[in-house]
């Protein structure tokens, strides 16, 4: 079915909701009624048809406003791109990594042709054409990685392997979950995730990092994250901390329903083949509180997920403001009967 | 684990012992790029058994229509090398794992230098092409037994003149390690591939020097080695395995039935490590991925190199 784009905004007047479809879609990630930190890392493989795992890059209909988006907030703050040089490799392996997965999965809307390293790449619902010359970074109108970036919907980190980690050497980051590229590029992995309470001392990070140095080309992996923010933002960063810090002193048990949003990442790691490097791909999805109990069966596991909630979590996440209101408005939904494990809205 | 079909598309004898395939894919369809430094596992099936052995790729990086490797006969082959050179001919069909980099060049590093002893040429052959299509500064060392097993050497002669210096045993060619590591500017990396003789002193020589870890490089590919047969309990799968002296404990473990994670089968990358919950002797550690402190505990083991003297022992898989 050709996806039908929607005029949305994500600022100011907050014009953005999920249709029926994208409500039945949506990645929620409580498989069972307590939540614990785990690295939680799967393949990143095919999943069910219409499923947001179903392809490499997933493409849904807030495509054309979340571009919008990123453009306006780049635009604002040109500090939420950055790249070291010795990154270039990187840069063109995601070119390649993108524009053939995107083509390849959506042709309807992506082309892509190539004639040796001459390519010529279409955006329809963009409306962007251009052909250049693959590796040859004076044919773009901007830095390669950029270029793609500004055109597929998430956030995305080039890492660099080297010294038995990884360090954080490249992003496009304009709906991050409150942290900051500017801050953390050039920072190692143990650097970037100090802040994490309890999992350093779970070893999960670790483990993890090993795991992730361990990625195979041609073997992605995906994990899911989240956390609550008010209104429908990408752009929470701590750069821009006083346009949304304060909208939580605006939640109150009459618009609690439309203004507190699940806010899901999908987090894909991609190995890269010239450079070895991997890209960290971090794609958020957002559902109002009301979208969501349109599920009872969700509706009542995330109240259960958020009642017996870590209070170090619940500050991390920053929900302290309006988090018993919430848990008190879940609680209409909670009959108490018992779940099966699993994600699946109903 | 995701694996390419492919079918040979050339052979040649290099040295009289190396032997040179190209490989393309069986599907038509082009291989992934790669990074200077990767290796694929080639999986080879000799009679039944299965080997899986690391190879080098080499040939630039960008070239996605073949891929290259070279392979050494070696004298104890327990089968792998041996089946490469008598066996594989134009046109047979073999699998192979998608590149994976152990041995990738340092990015930020100011210069290269680059020193090879036979055989261990091959990781260098795609360094090159990306040292070279990145204008960085670099040299080659390439020693070798004699004249004619100098595998490439007129090659990389014609295609780096300046930038390499052979060094022929049987010329009574050697490389002076200390004066060559003693002269080189802060910022540059030593990357090391051949015997292990060669490889430890490397290491040696620039630790010795104070030169930082994180700028030596090295790879050695091990082969699982001929050891003693043994036998091993699998704790979660419940059953008894038996190795017999001319394989290894990851291919006796697949044997048996149990998949068990890998990725370089040669002691390097550490993917294969298992806890190791009881034993009554000695765990032989043949790998280069744990720590002295590590194979110390007796708590882990590498089942793709390693094996054990003992009368019980209990893995955790």
């Amino acid at each position: 079915m050709p996806l039908a784009f929607k005029k949305e905004t994500f600022r100011d007047n907050y014009d953005y909701s999920n249709s029926q479809d994208a409500i039945k879609r949506f990645p929620f990630p409580f498989a069972e009624d307590q939540y614990m930190y785990s690295v939680n890392i799967e393949p990143h493989v095919k999943g069910k048809p219409g499923s947001v795992c179903e392809f490499a890059f997933d493409v849904d209909e807030h495509y054309v406003g979340e571009c919008l988006d990123k453009q306006i907030t780049l635009d604002l703050d040109r500090g939420r791109y950055a790249v070291l040089p010795h990154m270039m490799d990187a840069q063109w392996d995601f070119v390649e990594l993108t524009m053939e997965a995107l083509a390849n999965d959506y042709p309807e809307h992506f082309s892509l042709k190539k004639d040796g390293l001459n390519w010529t790449w279409e955006n329809k619902p963009l409306n962007i054409k251009h052909s250049f010359v693959f590796g040859d970074a004076s044919t773009m109108p901007m830095d390669p990685f950029e270029y793609m970036s500004r055109q597929v919907q998430g956030d995305f980190v080039l890492l660099d392997q080297r010294d038995d980690t990884l360090y954080a050497d490249g992003g496009f980051v304009t709906s991050q979950a409150d942290w900051s590229l500017a801050f953390d590029v050039g920072m190692s992995w143990r650097e970037w995730h100090a802040p994490v309470p309890r999992a350093t001392e779970l070893g999960v990070m670790d483990r993890a990092l090993k795991y992730l140095m361990n990625i195979q080309l041609g073997s992605p992996v995906r994990r899911l994250n989240w956390t609550m923010t008010v209104n429908p933002r990408l752009d929470t960063s701590p750069e821009n901390y006083p346009l949304w810090g304060t909208d939580r002193n605006t939640v109150n048990p009459e618009n609690i329903e439309d203004k507190i949003h699940l806010r899901v990442e999908l987090q894909s790691l991609f190995r890269l083949p010239r450079s070895n490097g991997i890209v960290f791909s971090i794609r958020c999805y957002l559902i109002s509180l009301k979208e969501l109990a349109t599920y009872p069966r969700w509706a009542k596991r995330l109240h259960r997920v958020q009642k017996t909630m870590h209070p170090d979590l619940v500050e991390y996440k920053g929900m302290t403001k309006f988090h018993p209101m919430m848990v008190e408005w879940l609680s209409q939904f909670d009959d108490g009967e018992t779940l099966s494990v699993g994600t699946q809205p109903e | 684990m995701s694996m390419i079909d492919v079918k040979v598309a050339a052979v040649e004898q290099v040295t009289p012992l190396v032997k040179h395939f190209t490989f393309v894919r069986q599907d038509g369809l082009a291989f992934p790029a790669f990074s200077g430094g990767s290796h694929v596992v080639v999986s080879m099936n000799v009679g039944g058994r299965v080997f899986r052995n690391p190879y080098s790729l080499m040939g630039s990086p960008a070239d996605t229509s073949a891929y290259h490797i070279s392979v050494r006969k070696q004298e104890h082959s327990r089968g792998g090398s041996l089946f490469m050179h008598e066996s594989i001919e134009v046109g047979s069909s073999l699998q192979i794992t998608y590149p994976v980099n152990l041995f990738a060049l340092a990015k930020k590093a100011h210069k290269h230098i680059l020193i090879a002893g036979g055989i261990g040429i091959t990781p260098f052959m795609s360094q090159l092409f990306d040292l070279h299509r990145l204008n960085a500064n670099f040299e080659l060392h390439y020693a070798y037994r004699s004249p004619e097993h100098g595998a490439f050497a007129d090659q990389l002669k014609a295609s780096y003149g300046s930038q390499l210096r052979c060094y022929t045993d049987s010329q009574g060619g050697r490389i002076d390690l200390l004066a060559l590591l003693s002269k080189q500017p802060l910022g540059t990396h030593v990357y090391v591939c051949g015997p292990n003789p060669m490889v430890v002193a490397v290491i040696e020589t620039a630790k010795n020097l104070g030169w930082p870890d994180n700028t030596i490089h090295s790879e050695q590919f091990l082969s699982p080695g001929v050891g003693e047969p043994f036998k091993i309990h699998l704790k979660k799968s419940e059953i008894e395995v038996h190795v017999p002296a001319d394989m290894s404990m990851l291919e006796a473990i697949e044997l048996a039935g149990v998949e068990a994670d890998y990725l370089c089968r040669g002691g390097v990358c550490g993917r294969c490590e298992v806890d190791v919950l009881e034993s009554d002797g000695a765990l032989l550690h043949h790998d280069h991925f744990l720590t002295d402190a590590e194979k110390a505990s007796g708590k882990k083991i590498m089942p793709c190199v390693s094996r054990a003297r003992c009368q019980k022992l209990v893995l955790d898989l």
